[in-house]
């Protein structure tokens, strides 16, 4: 399938901080592709790069082959990280304002129904909760029908079950042939949604593929996983190399059966061993040496 | 273009409205002020008689005992020339020159009667006859005079900070920055909150306007069309002002700063409450410069003087070129973000 979005060595600076740097990549056309990294990478300032909100110092971003022009902004849903939206407006009001931004428009109803806000319609916005609000604003970026969708840390601040909700409602706009480009830093988010994804840390993309193929180029290992009160500090890190995180040591293997007789051998009680494949995670702690949420 | 326009002119109002303490405190304004003026010029003042005196008085002779007389106010004047004005617009009721024993009146004023009555008596068995010059004109009032300059006012006001706040409130939610992920040109935006404050301002200013006249009852010669064009020009004028303040700010107290620092001059320097005429030239000349100063002269030209809109057209003029410039320059430079 052809890009539906290209960005070619896209350099966005401020001050002394580079905060885009020399970054390309393009994006197929009904695919989801994420954008993953800690806070700071460069992640929601290469998402406002492409949305046109903010524009590069250097390099080109072109949609369907063109700069981003009128049919760009007709054609693109957009819901940034956090949004106010105007005050003493209700949930209809603010849903039919935006429906008039654009030549032809989602029925108001239709959408409402869709994200449960039915009952809200005639709430005032400052009035939603959390997740609430989330919604509004995923319907609002949907109202245009759009062909692209740009969502720049969706679930942030949401709880669980909201967060799989919205997971939900973004497979069902793909399978509706929408493009999606998503930044976000939970590595679940990106494994579960994301056909592709780029990876990015001080302004760089530093690896990118579908996320299988990712984790298969790099890893051919698994981790061994027991609680650290099970293994004293010393033993592990000296005999299994093993890393403590938290509250648990994590030992990097790839012969299993090996390791679990050597641990036999020190007494090393299993009865909570895990064992699991490895992640976006570890991939990403093995690319940039620092956990993802740190 | 104009669905655009629409929505946002919508969202606004529904906004404006809705919000119960901006919409008193627009409203509650005007009111207050209409109170404070129908009081002031209610109030009965004791000196019920003003004369003008040009030259000194003698210490003794006819003069002299006219200058004596109780419950008459005194002031003095230059020449004749000039002061001659004052007598026309019931300013003073008489006008005495000592020097010359000559007396100007206007027909028309009642007090201007009887203080004649009073000067003619101190002349009695003097030997004098004083010299009586009958001069035209009708009364205006200084609150007929500054009506056109508190509604001047009440619109600068409401235009600056109405328009500049909200703008720059917008901003530094991340409102605009939504906005500006859709179709909506900046300046569909622009015009959609300058229609927005229009409606609120004409609304306000319209109660204003009438409930100042049920108290006050004040003059309005000229035609309420031509009256309205002028403030629905002025109220552009300003509204184009906030939005150049407002084009890229996204603090609120340095919009505070600009937008005082710019209220406050035009609020004394274009003539609101008292005439410049007197004043130094370069002070004359800066306030030709504040388009405040234009909208207040039209309107009183209109009010007071009975002029149409072809004989305020110079300012009409200025007020409509540096409208354009001032949507042009708010626009050019106007940030989402």
């Amino acid at each position: 399938m052809s890009a539906i979005l290209q960005v070619s060595n896209l350099v966005k600076r401020f001050g002394a901080l580079t905060a885009v740097d020399d970054v390309s990549f393009s994006i197929r056309e009904g695919s989801c592709f994420g954008l993953l990294g800690p806070n700071g990478a460069g992640k929601t300032t290469t998402i406002e790069l492409m949305e046109g909100i903010k524009t590069p110092d250097s390099g080109r971003i072109l949609y369907r082959g063109e700069a981003l022009d009128r049919r760009f902004r007709n054609e693109a849903g957009i819901m940034f990280q956090s949004t106010a939206l105007q005050e003493f407006i209700t949930v209809r009001e603010i849903m039919l304002q935006f429906s008039r931004f654009y030549p032809a428009s989602y029925p108001i109803d239709e959408l409402a129904d869709r994200f449960s806000l039915h009952e809200f319609l005639n709430q005032d916005t400052r009035r939603l909760s959390g997740g609430q609000k989330q919604r509004l604003l995923l319907a609002i970026s949907l109202i245009n029908r759009p062909r692209v969708l740009f969502l720049d840390e969706p679930t942030t601040g949401l709880d669980p079950q909201s967060r799989r909700n919205l997971w939900k409602e973004v497979q069902q706009v793909r399978e509706q042939g929408a493009t999606i480009l998503l930044t976000t830093h939970y590595m679940e988010e990106a494994y579960e949604l994301c056909d592709e994804i780029a990876i990015m840390d001080h302004g760089r993309i530093i690896a990118q593929d579908a996320p299988d193929s990712l984790l298969a180029a790099h890893f051919d290992d698994v981790v061994v996983q027991l609680h650290a009160a099970d293994i004293p500090r010393e033993l592990g890190e000296t005999e299994f190399q093993a890393v403590y995180r938290n509250d648990s040591a994590h030992i990097v293997t790839g012969d299993v059966n090996r390791t679990i007789a050597q641990l036999l051998q020190y007494d090393v009680p299993l009865d909570r061993l895990r064992i699991r494949a490895r992640n976006l995670e570890d991939l990403f702690l093995e690319l940039t040496g620092k956990e993802l949420r740190a | 273009m104009w669905s655009r326009i629409y929505a946002l002119f919508v969202a606004r109002n529904l906004e404006f409205f809705r919000d119960r303490s901006s919409l008193a405190w627009n409203l509650l304004l005007p009111i207050a002020i209409i109170f404070v003026f129908a009081y002031a010029f209610n109030e009965e003042n004791p000196e019920k008689f003003k004369v003008g005196l040009v030259g000194p008085v003698p210490a003794e002779g006819p003069a002299a005992v006219f200058r004596a007389t109780r419950f008459v106010k005194f002031i003095e004047f230059d020449d004749v020339e000039t002061s001659l004005v004052k007598v026309e617009r019931h300013q003073i009721d008489l006008l005495f020159e000592p020097g010359t024993h000559g007396y100007w009146i206007n027909r028309t004023s009642p007090n201007g009667y009887i203080v004649e009555k009073l000067l003619i008596a101190a002349y009695a068995g003097s030997g004098e006859t004083p010299g009586r010059h009958l001069v035209e004109g009708e009364e205006i009032r200084y609150v007929d005079w500054v009506i056109p300059g508190v509604i001047s006012m009440n619109i600068m006001w409401g235009a600056l900070f109405g328009i500049g706040y909200v703008i720059v409130r917008y901003r530094k939610f991340g409102i605009l920055k939504r906005l500006s992920a859709t179709p909506v040109t900046a300046m569909e935006f622009l015009c959609a909150q300058i229609l927005s404050r229009l409606l609120v301002l004409l609304v306000v200013n319209v109660v204003m306007f009438v409930g100042m006249d049920l108290f006050i009852d004040f003059r309005m010669y000229g035609s309420y069309f031509d009256l309205l064009v002028v403030f629905l020009l002025g109220c552009i004028n300003m509204i184009c002002c906030g939005l150049v303040v407002a084009a890229r700010i996204s603090s609120e107290e340095v919009a505070n700063g600009l937008l005082n620092l710019l209220s406050w001059p035009m609020m004394f320097l274009s003539g609101i409450w008292f005439s410049l005429e007197g004043a130094a030239p370069w002070m004359q000349k800066i306030a030709l410069l504040l388009p405040l100063t234009h909208v207040t002269a039209a309107a009183r030209a209109i009010m007071i003087d009975g002029a149409g809109l072809a004989q305020v057209a110079d300012h009409l003029l200025v007020l409509g070129v540096s409208s354009i410039v001032l949507l042009a320059i708010g626009a050019r430079i106007f940030k989402w973000e």
